[in-house]
């Protein structure tokens, strides 16, 4: 009776401490970058094994601000600029070599040259397989 | 001899039909600069209303108009013939006992003489673009075409008074067609108001930019290849060493003029507001050919050159102008066919004998004529059925409101 009492706790203090495996979330990485700045940025992200991005034309500005154009002899302000926006879904462990991939490919030196966010992301499912989680990235 | 009247009534004949070719072709000049100029959401009703308005023209000039017009003046005022039309072929025994005075068909005179007016009548529709009801605008069409040009037309081409008695000389329309449509076209204006957002409150101008600067630059293409018909085919004949001459040196003059009014205009518009704009490029280069239009014979090719950059300067200015006044004109046709044509009009008195009372007073008998008698019909519209599109359809596009169709259904457009 004892030694079966003993065997328990001595179990359940072992599996208590193995080491966790760490959890692995994910993570969405959206930026907004110069639309001449895609393919470089593909380049890059190519180049450090990411598999896939989803592209959007969009329309923004920052502290870059519009410019004025002239038509007839009738000034007009156009306040928002072309830019491209670009979602990745990744795994957390690839997120520090994507910000640096991206920055160093997207960047001009000029304003203008956009900004990265970082968000959570909960779930990810594949829709042909139904792959979640990791598999799915 | 026979043979040689005949050759000569045959070429004649053929000559004012593809001249008449090449001015209806002046229609797909007008509608694609026009559906260049506008916002897309409006591209569609601006189409309609060029296609219409040109089957109404013919349809009502065969059914009055050229009666009017060309069907004889006994007193010089009033026309002696209303209705019906005097379309009719000499036969060729007719022909040959005139001993060649009789030079052209009937029929093909009638060709010739319509697509004027549908000329005259499509400047009135890029004036009124974006927020006129498109069944309204057709109405005035059927006036315009049936009774208010024709009756200009029959005091100075037609016999009357202007040409006769006033010494009024106008050899393609300057002021028989460019400004008596640019007159309805600025009566137009004034009863239907600006486009909303185009002047702030505050007094500032806005720009509602065109939508397809390809289809405006073709415009002019095809309005410049037309004008060759519109100019040239005015000499009335080409059978001869004189009149052969006299149509060459009138396509080296239009042309010349057309290349001046470009230029000048696209210089200026740099000059004065740092860009080189398409638009007052295009506008520049019709400007120059309604200012040759009253006399592109007697010009050398210098000097019509010179008067096309005269044209095109003046409607960079007349553009800035009407803005200023606050009166709206989307494609410029005002200025282009209006002011420009007065200046074409005076520009005769140059190269020729012809006085410049002779010229105002013609310029003034058809200003005033077109604008009571439109200004009328307008008001009538007015009342009757309104003119204008809501607030609402005018925002939303006039082709959602009046035609129902997009004109680029598939790009994303934004509604503004």
């Amino acid at each position: 009776m004892q030694f079966i009492l003993e065997t328990g706790i001595l179990t359940v203090i072992y599996i208590k401490q193995r080491p966790q495996r760490r959890l692995r979330t994910m993570k969405l990485i959206t930026a907004v970058i110069k639309p001449f700045k895609l393919d470089d940025v593909r380049e890059a992200l190519a180049d450090i094994g990411v598999q896939g991005i989803t592209v959007t034309e969009v329309k923004g500005f920052g502290r870059q601000k519009g410019h004025t154009e002239l038509y007839r002899g009738a000034e007009y302000v156009v306040d928002f600029l072309p830019k491209i926006k670009l979602e990745i879904a990744v795994a957390q462990d690839m997120v520090d070599s994507i910000v640096e991939a991206v920055t160093k490919s997207a960047a001009t030196g000029k304003i203008g040259d956009g900004k990265i966010f970082i968000s959570s992301l909960d779930e990810v499912i594949r829709i042909r397989t139904g792959e979640t989680g990791e598999e799915a990235v | 001899m026979n043979d040689i009247i005949e050759i000569k009534y045959a070429l004649d004949t053929f000559y004012f039909l593809m001249s008449g070719v090449l001015v209806m072709w002046m229609a797909a000049g007008f509608s694609m600069l026009e559906a260049g100029l506008v916002r897309s959401k409006n591209t569609t009703e601006i189409l309609t209303k060029n296609v219409a308005l040109y089957s109404i023209a013919c349809c009502m000039y065969m059914v009055m108009g050229y009666s009017i017009m060309y069907g004889g003046t006994a007193d010089l005022i009033f026309p002696d013939a209303w209705f019906g039309n005097s379309i009719g072929n000499a036969t060729t025994a007719e022909v040959l006992a005139s001993g060649g005075d009789t030079y052209y068909s009937g029929a093909s005179d009638f060709f010739f003489q319509v697509v004027f007016v549908a000329t005259a009548m499509s400047i009135v529709s890029g004036a009124v673009a974006e927020r006129m009801k498109l069944w309204a605008f057709l109405t005035f069409a059927v006036v315009m075409t049936g009774f208010i040009y024709p009756m200009q037309g029959v005091w100075s081409w037609g016999g009357g008074f202007l040409g006769e008695t006033v010494g009024y000389s106008d050899y393609a329309g300057s002021g028989i067609v460019h400004l008596c449509g640019a007159t309805a076209a600025l009566s137009g204006v004034l009863f239907l108001g600006p486009r909303k957002g185009k002047y702030s409150a505050d007094g500032k101008v806005n720009a509602l930019p065109g939508a397809n600067m390809p289809l405006a630059a073709i415009g002019m293409f095809i309005l410049w290849m037309g004008w060759f018909g519109f100019n040239g085919g005015s000499e009335l004949a080409v059978s001869s060493v004189e009149s052969s001459n006299n149509v060459a040196s009138v396509f080296v003059n239009t042309n010349a003029a057309a290349a001046g009014g470009l230029l000048a205009a696209l210089i200026l518009a740099q000059f004065l507001y740092g860009k080189a704009d398409l638009t007052m490029a295009v506008n520049g280069a019709l400007a120059g050919l309604v200012a040759i239009t009253a006399d592109p014979l007697s010009a050398s090719g210098g000097m019509a050159t010179f008067i096309g950059a005269v044209g095109g300067a003046i409607v960079v200015l007349s553009v800035k102008f009407f803005d200023s006044i606050k009166i709206d004109d989307p494609v410029g046709a005002i200025s282009v066919h209006g002011v420009v044509g007065l200046w074409g009009l005076l520009a005769v008195t140059i190269n020729s004998d012809v006085t410049v009372m002779a010229q105002l007073t013609g310029a003034a008998v058809i200003f005033a004529w077109t604008f009571v008698t439109s200004s009328i019909v307008w008001y009538i519209l007015k009342l009757a059925m309104g003119i204008r599109v809501s607030e609402e359809q005018e925002y939303e596009g006039v082709d959602a409101s009046e035609c129902g169709i997009d004109a680029y259904p598939e790009f994303v457009s934004s509604k503004s």
